[in-house]
Formats: structure tokens, sequence, C-alpha cells
């Protein structure tokens, strides 16, 4: 018999199945075209709206003393500085005189000086297993060719992070001391975290044009929201006992910030940088679409030309570098303070590795005068696996192509397809009726209220269908990622030497940026829908084998010691004590799949999909700042649904199990 | 003679909850059921407490008591919502953020029960830190440092850092830390209760031995009422935020004033509490094995009294006021409910 509580979901279901099926009959009987699409004299022109605002903005708006594009200069001018210093240190050489008369008045640092100095930052931070590593990581880059790539790119990540690290620490700061302003900063936080990356490059170009300084701000934008988030949580841990024996030894405020908090919160403060860092560098990478330059360009344009070894090669560096950056930060947060330095030695002895950094670039300007290798690395020593990649790559396409089409064809007929036809055969008015009574059954009728004005919101700007695509690749791509991801995540939490190496597998992919997850598809399976899924599941699968494993292993052993006195089998165990005082944590996992799933499923508009994505993508190409964000916003508008009910039935399986 | 009074505070409220200033101002006495109507917690209620230059001044209760909330309104490191507080005279509560910084720095000192040690620095480091705040220059503040870690028996761990240290050990550092500033008055909010058993007891004996040398005056929380018993020159016993009884352990073990405090001095062993004067018959007619002095404890003259025949005369200030005899003495020892015979 079907439980009381079950009858409203499979009603739900029953309702929405039938009038999916039959919208399209149901207009033919009734000619009522409305209902399978959203009458056009109801569309609110937003897109219109705020792109009119951004050209008055540009054009007309002043402040009396000033425009605001003399403002939007000014910054870019701000930013550009730091920038051409930075490039000009690790990739250009400082140059003075334009065009053919340029002289180069320094080089850049060689090879050699940025190998030493990023091995000197890891032996600083953790030691010599570590500087080896990094070492070997950036030796690699030089060997194969992509050197002067990741300079450029690691350019622009030298300048965004500690603009972003600074900017989010002042906020995060200014969160801790006034109330209002954490209040007001939150909701703007949360929507900057579910608006896709796409949505604010497009006002981003229309303000400050093509080019890396757009890029270093759409950089800095994308980083430093998680900085602010981390930088307040970590100051209101701070134990309150610390802060009280700071003001009874008498400390001012700014001492009492300067000396006792941030320094007691650094260790926290550090997994903020870490996060800057490599959403710096994913942002970069993606960045290269309004000139950043880099990495990403080089992937992006071996894309376009379908060259597939020379996107392997640009997308292995992206790895590489990912890698050792991750690496370095993570071991500054896990660092312990060092003993107090010797009070007689003298200044070299008390910084040693400053020292040793100097002479290091001071050594290798020298030697790379006589030696030139040691400046730029010799053309003819450089490996190129470009053309192995592309043999390996016609090689499997060849051989295996029956298969790989069957397994496409298989997703497609049966899964995607079908699934498709479901979610976007929905008329619109009851799409927005379900989604309300869903939400409110599960989380009360505010929750029910919002999530239907979002949806219809949606809908009013004429995106109902591509929303619906948005939801349905998002859906198929997120229950793959689960499927996979939970028992993998509930192996790995039930045995510790599993549990090392799928951690280290997870933390692996979550580094990587997005933009990687395309290459190996697009390789394999051309582009569509099907690509997009695979890349989505790829990128989204860390959080639900984390959450599972974390779940698993959280359980209080005192209820696992209980359920074997009890005479429980290990399936038992994990049947009825171990998932369901997991089922909190499972339900987290799945909210954070379905955020890094939305956010993904952006990028992969660049694989063809028809969703919002695209929508955001071509406003991206025509620079149509209205169309992009209101695309970008009915993107933030699912996230936010999903994420709001889902937080609903974390919140009240926790209460159910008393864990508040 | 009577000692001067450092700290002096009257009718101090703390009420947690909206507009609880406004409302303690309308209502200046509330009870139980006016607070929960108006949806507050009455976390310190009425508190009188006088504290008198070198007396160690304990404040007991169970937690929840408002024990920490008390010590906190004293040193204001919690505004009090309501009342009186004065130091040396001098009004606490009107003082300006700069000068309560100042007094701070100068007069106070305080040690907190998970220690509150500042993990980036080290045990020298953290010794020193109220000096470097205060701006004194890096020679003098580590010097002084150096003494105080000596003092708390750490010699030779000033480059550690607090987790490399044991409970007790992180606890010596926070109470060097305190010192280090020769505050006149030391506030110690439950310093030892994060501590095992036996480390918590070896801290005690350490605590008097540095009271012996310094003789501070002292505030000192607690939950466990043996600790206030053994090192308390008076106790306010606190319950629901409010002071039940303020006493030196004797009187309270002799004369609780509620069944509240009754039921914590149940179980002291009274020998270690009580003095000869208070357990004494009157004078007899002889003849004495010896005399005692009338403040001397039950169980410290116990062993005399048990190997004398003959009971032993009481004397205060040379003058004999009464008589002690074995009998009494096992009454007070095994708890028996004493006859009234010193009444």
């Amino acid at each position: 018999m079907i439980a009381p509580g079950a009858l409203f979901w499979w009603a739900l279901l029953a309702v929405t199945w039938a009038l999916s099926t039959w919208s399209f009959q149901l207009y033919k009987a009734l000619d009522a075209r409305w209902i399978i699409r959203f009458p056009k004299g109801w569309q609110i022109d937003f897109e219109g709206w705020i792109s009119a605002a951004m050209k008055w903005l540009l054009e007309d708006a002043t402040f009396g003393l000033f425009t605001f594009q003399d403002l939007t200069r000014f910054v870019s001018s701000l930013i550009e500085l730091p920038y051409d210093l930075a490039r000009a240190a690790l990739a250009d050489g400082f140059i003075t005189g334009l065009g053919s008369n340029a002289v180069q008045i320094a080089p850049p640092l060689g090879w050699v000086a940025v190998t030493a100095l990023m091995m000197l930052l890891a032996l600083y931070a953790r030691g010599w297993g570590l500087a080896v590593l990094v070492g070997a990581c950036f030796v690699y880059l030089a060997v194969f060719g992509q050197w002067d790539s990741a300079m450029v790119t690691l350019a622009s990540v030298v300048i965004a992070v500690p603009i972003g690290v600074l900017g989010g620490l002042a906020l995060g700061i200014a969160c801790y001391r006034l109330a209002w302003v954490e209040r007001s900063l939150r909701p703007v936080l949360d929507l900057m975290q579910t608006v896709p990356i796409f949505a604010y490059l497009v006002p981003i170009l229309f303000l400050f044009g093509f080019g890396p300084v757009s890029a270093l701000v759409a950089t800095v934008i994308y980083a430093m929201p998680p900085m602010v988030r981390v930088a307040t949580v970590a100051l209101q841990s701070v134990p309150p006992e610390v802060v009280e024996a700071g003001h009874m030894a008498g400390c001012t405020r700014r001492q009492m910030m300067w000396k006792v908090l941030v320094p007691s919160a650094a260790p926290t403060l550090m997994v903020g940088v870490n996060q800057v860092i490599m959403l710096s560098l994913n942002m970069v990478i993606i960045a290269s679409m309004i000139g950043a330059g880099g990495l990403g360009f080089d992937v992006l344009s071996a894309l376009r030309r379908l060259d597939i070894g020379g996107g392997i090669e640009a997308g292995l560096a992206i790895v590489v570098i990912a890698i050792a950056l991750d690496r370095v930060s993570q071991a500054f947060a896990r660092r312990l303070p060092d003993a107090a330095p010797d009070r007689g030695a003298g200044p070299l002895q008390r910084h040693p590795y400053i020292t040793a950094a100097l002479a290091v670039v001071v050594a290798t300007y020298l030697l790379g005068l006589a030696l030139p290798a040691l400046q730029d690395f010799p053309d003819r020593l450089t490996l190129t696996t470009s053309a192995f990649w592309e043999e390996a790559m016609r090689w499997i396409n060849v051989t295996f192509f029956d298969t790989l089409d069957a397994i496409k064809s298989a997703f497609l007929t049966y899964l995607l397809l079908p699934v498709k036809r479901f979610f976007t055969g929905i008329p619109w008015a009851w799409g927005i009726l379900a989604t309300g009574l869903a939400a409110a059954r599960i989380g009360g009728w505010r929750l029910g209220l919002m999530a239907a004005v979002m949806a219809g919101l949606i809908a009013c700007v004429g995106l109902w269908d591509k929303a619906m695509t948005t939801v349905y690749l998002c859906g198929v791509s997120v229950l793959i990622a689960y499927a996979i991801g939970v028992p993998l995540g509930i192996w790995a939490g039930q045995r510790a030497g599993a549990h090392a190496w799928v951690g280290a597998f997870i933390d692996t992919l979550q580094t990587l940026p997005s933009f990687v997850y395309l290459i190996p598809v697009v390789m394999l399976f051309r582009v569509g829908d099907f690509s997009a899924m695979i890349a989505v599941v790829l990128y989204a699968l860390a959080p639900a084998v984390r959450y599972a494993a974390h779940g698993v292993r959280s359980v209080d052993p005192q209820m696992i010691e209980a359920g074997l006195v009890a005479g429980c089998t290990p399936r038992q165990l994990l049947w009825r004590i171990k998932l369901p005082l997991a089922a909190p944590s499972l339900l987290l996992g799945l909210n954070q799949t379905i955020m890094l799933a939305i956010s993904m499923l952006v990028i992969t508009a660049l694989v063809g999909t028809r969703d919002l994505g695209q929508e955001v993508y071509i406003a991206l190409t025509k620079a149509n700042v209205g169309q992009g964000i209101v695309a970008g916003l009915a993107v933030a508008f699912i996230a936010i649904v999903a994420d709001r009910v889902i937080s609903a039935m974390a919140a009240k399986s926790r209460e159910r199990l008393g864990l508040t | 003679m009577p000692r001067t009074r450092k700290l002096l505070c009257r009718n101090v409220w703390k009420i947690y909850g909206p507009q609880a200033a406004a409302f303690l101002a309308r209502t200046p006495d509330p009870d139980d059921a006016a607070l929960r109507e108006a949806g507050l917690i009455g976390a310190v209620r009425a508190a009188d407490v006088d504290i008198r230059e070198g007396e160690i001044f304990v404040i007991m209760g169970l937690s929840g008591s408002g024990k920490s909330t008390l010590v906190r309104c004293l040193s204001r490191l919690v505004e009090p919502t309501g009342g009186e507080i004065q130091f040396d005279g001098e009004d606490l509560l009107a003082m300006t953020e700069a000068q309560l910084t100042q007094l701070r720095r100068r007069k106070i000192g305080m040690v907190f029960q998970n220690f509150a040690l500042l993990p980036h620095l080290t045990v020298l480091q953290n010794v020193a830190f109220p000096l470097d705040v205060q701006g004194v220059d890096r020679r003098t503040r580590e010097a002084r440092a150096h003494e105080m870690i000596e003092i708390v028996g750490l010699k030779g761990r000033e480059a550690y850092f607090p987790r490399q240290l044991s409970g007790g050990q992180q606890q010596r550092v926070g109470i060097a830390r305190s010192l280090v500033g020769e505050p006149e008055i030391w506030f110690l909010d439950e310093p030892f209760s994060a501590l095992d058993p036996l480390i918590r007891r070896e801290m005690q004996d350490e605590f008097m031995r540095l009271q012996g040398l310094l003789k501070k005056t002292i505030v000192f929380i607690t939950h466990d009422f043996d600790e206030a018993i053994r090192l308390a020159d008076r106790i306010a016993v606190m319950k629901d935020g409010r002071i039940v009884q303020t006493a030196t352990p004797e009187e309270l073990v002799l004369n609780p004033a509620t069944d509240y405090v009754a039921e914590f001095t149940k179980h002291i062993p009274r020998g270690k509490v009580l003095t000869l004067r208070a357990v004494m018959a009157p004078l007899g007619r002889g003849p004495y094995a010896g005399d005692l002095d009338a403040a001397v404890r039950v169980a410290d003259a116990a062993d005399r009294i048990e190997a004398a025949n003959l009971p032993f005369r009481v004397i205060e200030d040379g003058a004999p006021i009464g008589s002690i005899g074995a009998a009494a003495v096992v009454d007070v020892l095994i708890g028996r409910p004493r006859v009234p015979a010193a009444e």
C-alpha cells in the first residue's frame, strides 16, 4: 500500500507525467497555444531594460566630477600596472619603447629561476618531498614547451590572488565587526556563488573591453566570495576565551584584530587562500574567452581547431600547474609556526629563504647572460607529445568507434531523450505550480512561494524551454554522478586504505579547472548532450564521494558497537545504522553535487548544449549584457531553488535524528 | 584590622534578551515570572560582592549559575545591564574604552578555563604578550617574561608552542601571562577545571604557593566545592544568577543559609574546615593535657587530642575560652550530628 505521505508525491508525478505526455494534444484539442508556449505578449523585457541601463551607465552616467567611464578606466589602470609588471617579470621581460623600437632592458625570470623559486616556496611550506614534486611540475612545463603560456597564466594568478585574498579578508573583517554588513552581504554572496561564470563575463566585457584587465576583474569577482565567507567564519570561530584574554591583556581594537584574531584564525584563513588560488586559476583559464591569453587560450583554440594533441598538451599543463599550486597552498595552511629565530643572528641568517630567493634570482640572471639555456629552455630539447596524443586518440576512435557509439546512443535513447521529453513537455503553467507545491511540501509555504515565483520569473522572460533543458541535463548528470559517487564514498568510508587513495583521486579531480574536463570528452564523443553530461558527471562527482565517505565515517562509534552487539551483519550495519545516520551528510553531498553540476553545465555550452548555458554563451559572443544577465539569473534561480529545497530536507533529517 | 576594600559591586544585573536595559529600568527587581514573561534570561541577578585587599574570594556555583558571567561583569568583559561596580573607589562602569584598556593593562590579570593561549606564539611570546601590546620594548618584556616562566616552573620551555605542552603546563603559561603585568587583582575563571584530578591538586598547591609569594587580591571561580573550601578565605555560593550566601568556609559548613548550600556542605570532610573554636565545649575544671590555639583546624589537632587521655584547653589571644576532648573530635571526623555542647 502507498503511505499517505508518499501519496502526494505519486500524485504530483502522475499529473506532471500526464500533462507532459499529452500537452501537445491538449493544445490541439483546446486550440490554446498558451499551454505549451509562454505568450509573447506577457513576456517582460528585462533584457532590454538591463541593456539600456548598461548603455546609459557607460555613455551618460556621471558622478559630477567624473563619469562612470572614467571610473572603469581608473580601475583598469589600477589593475593594469601590477599585471604588466608581473607579466614582464614572468613572461615578456621588461621592455622600453613601442613596436619595432622596443628594446628589452631586462629579460623575464628564466625557467630555472621560476622553478627554483617555486621549489623554495614548497621547501619553506613543507619540505623536500613537496619541493621535488613542484620542481617536477615546472620542469614539465619547460620541457614540453608550455612555458610561455603557463607563465602568462601564472602572471594573472599572481595578480588576482592577492587582490582576492586582501579584499576578501577586508570584507570578512567588516562582516565580523558589523552585523549589518554581514546581513547585507550574505544574499549577495549566495547569489554570486550560483550565478554562472559566463554571466558576469558579459557585463565585465561590456565595461572593461576585451583583454587581460577584464579577465582579471572577472577572476577577482569570481574568487573573492569564498574568501569573504571563510574569513568571517574563521574570525567568528576564534574561541571567545582567546578574545577575552586579548581584552584582559589590554589590547586596543587594532591590536585585537592583528595580534590576536587574525593570527589565531590563520590556519583557517589559509584554507580560504587555497580556495582563492584554485578558483583564480579556474577563472583565468575560462577568462581566456575575454582575452586573458595563456594556457586557457591554447586549450580554447585547440578545441576550436579540433587539434587533439595540442588541446591535451595544454590541458595537461593546466593540470600540472593546478596540482603544484594546490599542494603548495595547502601545505601553507597546515604549516606550523617556526621556532623564534635567534636574536643574535644577522638579517641573512634570520631570513634564510628570502636570502636564498634573492641569490637564485641574481645567480640565474648572471648565468643566463653566459648560458642562454638557463634563461630560455632550448627549443631543440623541447619534447612534444602532440603527435602521440593525436595518434592515441585516432587509434581509440578507430578501434573502439562502434563501442563508443553504442554507449552513446544507448544513453541517448534510453535515458537522455526520454528524460528530456518529459521535462521539456511539462506545460509552463503546471511546471510553476508543481515546483511551488513540491517546495512547499518539503520546506513550508514560504519556500513554496519563493520557488513558484522564481519559476514564474523564468517563464516570464521566455526562457522556460531552455530552463527545462538545463534541469533535465543537470538532473540526469546529478543522478549518474550520485549513483557512482555515493557507493564509492561509502566503500571508501568503510576502509581506511581505500579512503586514502580515493581521497587523493577526488582531491585531484576537484583541483582541475572545469575547462579541462571538456577536452577528453570532446575528443571521444564529439559535441552534444552526451559529452556535456559526461563532463558534468566527472566534475560533480567529488562532493558525492566526499560527503558519503564523511557521513559514513562520522557515525558515532558507539552506535556501531551497539549494532554489533545486537548481532548485525556487515550489510545490516550499513543499511540499518550507518546509512540512516549518514542521511544529512548524504543530502548535503547531493546539494553540492547539484551546485557543481549547474556551474559546469554552463561551461559545457562550449560543446553545444541547447540550454540556458548556451543562452549565456551566445550573449557573451554578442556582448549582449541584458541577455547574459537574464539568462545567468535564470540559472541562479534554478540553483537557489534546488539549494533551498535540499537544505530544508537535510535540516529535517538532522532534526529527526536529533543531531542539531 | 579590616582590610581595605578593593572591588565593590552593588545590585549588579546581567540580563540577556531584547531591550534588557529598558526592562530593568522599568522593573528594578524582576522575579522569575517577570523575566520569563518578557522573554529574558537573568544571568546575574542583584549581585552584591565586596572583595578585600589580599583575600582569596571564591565564587562557587554549578554550570549555568552565572558565576562566569559575574566575573566577566567585574572585569567588564561583559557589560552589566544594571548596578554599580567600583574598583579602588573608581566607577568601573563609567570608564571609557581607553581608560578600561589602561586599567586592564596595569591592574588586572585573568586566567581562563581553557587556557586561551595564542597558538601562533611561543611560551615566551605568550607570557610577554600583555607587555607587547603595552609597547614595552622587547628586551625588557622578555626579561620579565623569563622571570615569570621561572616562577611557574616552566624554565627551559620558553621556545615551545602551546600545542607541545600538557594541559597543566599550558595553564602555567596562562598563569604566568596573567601575572606578567603585576596586576593588583587577579581573576581566575575555573582555572583548573579542564585538568585531570591529580594535576588539579598539584596546581592548587602551586596556586597557594604563588599566592604565599605574591599576596594578590584574588577572585577565583569554580564549580568544585572541595576546591572552594580548600583555597578560599571567603566563598560566595551562586544559584540561578543570585548569590545565595557569602561566608567563610567554616561559616558555610556550620550555618548554611539554605538547603541548597547545606547540600554541598553535607559531604565535606568537616575536620578540615572546622576550627577548634567552632566545636569546643565550655571551659571545665580540668585537668588538661595542654593548650591548643582556637584557630587550629580539627583535623590538624586530632592526633594530639587522640593520643592524650585528658581534654585540651582551647586558647585565643592567650586566654582560655573552652575545652576539647577526643569524643568531640571523633564526632566531627565521622560527621555525627553535633551535640549542641558549644551553645
